[in-house]
């Protein structure tokens, strides 16, 4: 009885001051769809991001002709270093070996191998591979001839992935306080539409909760409606543009994302939430009783 | 009446309580307008009682005050013994299913009928539709609108739309009626017959208070008068030259006598033809 009259009451209003609600929910289905698009891009470049950073190493060069001992030095002196996830050694052969199978007509014109000894370290926190290198490179052991670490790509690795999350984030804050702004203000012109109602309301007793579940039922409609279109397009998106392109191409290595059905109730979830905040932070303001 | 000296020794008893006690109430607006000063007054139980004086005297600060819509800044206001100002907001609302208001303006919902329009006011303190469809054809039979049901507020003239107000504030039959210049906007015919039903409700036991400015009709009626100016009380006196056995057809007849109108044939007719219920 009750959950009937809020929703009859939630469906005159919104019906009456379309335009209003039709903005508030175009916001919020922009947002929704914002944030679709954006979260499993993010992930997918952070996934990206992640597998560069995995492959990040230190190589550390050992001098021609250094001694036994020296080098048992050298390798001490690593595998005291913090942050060191695993240490292979590559000798002179094996880098030989390796670099014949990337190009094999190169090196058959080499008489000798100028390939030095190394050590590769691949670091436990790929953040801190800068730390490790500088570390040797300070009062650096006998047998170290050169740290080499490829300090440029990955920090222009971090810095992109670090940019492209900053940005989503901005994007979708603004987004979110637009829509929670619209709610706010379709809510607002709706207790005036009804101001009547509410006065009458207010005049016979009925409990402030009674005058304002209407209202929040009225936002969260908005946001529903929002939230479901934004989840219906990107499902559309999805299945005309993604999935073709995911099959035929296979692209990249595809690094896993959210799953659709989680994203669309994460966003469905959200929607309500925004609009519900929206029509909440304008009772307040608006529906003293 | 049978079982009469039972439920007169109650009465008596509940009369102990007034139902609506000021203590030295003061209310000062923002911006240091004066809306009562040191307020003190006592209205019992089925009391009918006139509040007077010019625009600005503090009349609708009372009714405002009665309401919580707003507080006082000093004194004690009880209902039933109910302090106002230490009453917590949750219990507002409860308060106000207890009393009744009228406004010279109706406050009706112009897209809503007759029927809806009190059936509304029951629908949001939480009825069931099954006492609602009980109790609203009930009121509007006894404010004499049962022909109007589904009408619209702008299809019934000034009179009716203060009825239908009317039944709205007493559908639920609180113990306490209040009226802000209910016949305010009324031509003086009209005013009689609103008053008549205020009058009848009161007469159910129901306490009324009524704020107006209408000198004339107030003396007429010779019922208690609490006359403020400017925020302060200049007189509380009960005019005792009435009894209380008088209906409210005998009084209605009075007041029309007394302010000369109504005397003509065409009136006296419509007022018997009405579906009146007189106690």
């Amino acid at each position: 009885m009750r959950i009937g009259f809020f929703l009859r009451e939630a469906f005159r209003a919104l019906s009456r001051s379309a335009a209003p609600s039709l903005a508030a929910m175009l916001t919020i289905l922009i947002t929704a769809l914002v944030l679709g698009v954006f979260i499993p891009v993010v992930q997918a470049t952070t996934g990206t991001a992640n597998e560069v950073r995995s492959r990040v190493v230190v190589d550390v060069y050992v001098k021609d002709g250094a001694s036994d001992a020296d080098k048992a030095a050298l390798r001490a002196r690593i595998e005291q270093l913090p942050n060191v996830g695993s240490l292979q050694y590559i000798s002179k052969d094996q880098a030989l070996a390796q670099m014949k199978k990337k190009n094999a007509q190169a090196f058959a014109l080499l008489g000798s191998n100028p390939l030095p000894d190394s050590f590769r370290i691949t670091p436990r926190d790929p953040g801190g591979v800068n730390a490790i290198a500088d570390s040797l490179r300070t009062n650096p052991p006998a047998a170290l001839d050169d740290v080499r670490n490829r300090r440029r790509d990955t920090d222009r690795i971090l810095s992109a992935t670090g940019l492209v999350k900053l940005v989503t984030a901005g994007l979708a804050a603004l987004f979110l306080i637009a829509s929670i702004a619209l709610v706010a203000n379709t809510i607002r012109l709706s207790i005036f539409a009804r101001r009547r109602e509410v006065e009458v309301m207010r005049l016979v007793g009925a409990t402030n909760w009674f005058i304002r579940w209407p209202f929040v039922i009225e936002g969260m409609l908005v946001g529903l409606m929002g939230g479901t279109l934004a989840v219906l397009l990107l499902l559309i998106g999805k299945e005309t543009f993604v999935d073709p392109l995911a099959h035929r191409f296979a692209l990249l290595a595809a690094p896993s994302t959210i799953s659709f059905t989680l994203l669309a109730v994460l966003l469905l979830v959200a929607c309500v939430a925004v609009s519900a905040i929206g029509s909440g932070v304008t009772l307040r303001r608006f529906l003293r009783v | 009446m049978p079982g009469g000296s039972r439920e007169q020794g109650l009465a008596r008893q509940r009369r102990d309580v007034p139902v609506v006690a000021f203590r030295d109430v003061t209310k000062v607006y923002d911006g240091g307008s004066v809306g009562l000063e040191k307020v003190s007054l006592e209205i019992g139980r089925g009391e009918f009682v006139f509040l007077v004086g010019p625009t600005g005297c503090g009349k609708s600060t009372c009714v405002r005050l009665l309401m919580k819509e707003i507080d006082a800044d000093a004194g004690e206001i009880l209902i039933s013994g109910h302090e106002l100002s230490t009453m917590p907001r949750k219990k507002v609302p409860k308060l106000r299913r207890n009393v009744g208001v009228v406004f010279q303006d109706f406050k009706l919902l112009p897209n809503r009928t007759v029927y809806d329009n009190v059936a509304y006011s029951l629908q949001v303190i939480g009825e069931s539709r099954e006492s609602i469809r009980r109790k609203v054809p009930d009121i509007l039979r006894l404010v004499g609108l049962s022909t109007k049901l589904h009408n619209y507020p702008d299809q019934l003239s000034g009179g009716e739309q203060q009825r239908v107000s009317i039944a709205r504030a007493f559908v639920n039959h609180p113990p306490l009626l209040i009226a802000d210049e209910p016949t305010g906007n009324l031509d003086p015919e009209t005013s009689i017959g609103i008053m008549q039903l205020i009058y009848r409700i009161n007469r159910t036991g129901t306490t009324v208070v009524v704020a107006t400015h209408d000198r004339e009709m107030v003396d007429k009626m010779r019922r208690r008068v609490i006359e403020l100016r400017e925020g302060r009380l200049m007189r509380d006196q009960t005019g005792g030259m009435y009894s209380e056995e008088e209906s409210t057809v005998e009084f209605a007849a009075r007041l029309r006598k007394e302010l000369g109108i109504g005397s003509d044939a065409h009136r006296e007719h419509r007022d018997h033809a009405s579906p009146l219920i007189t106690p």
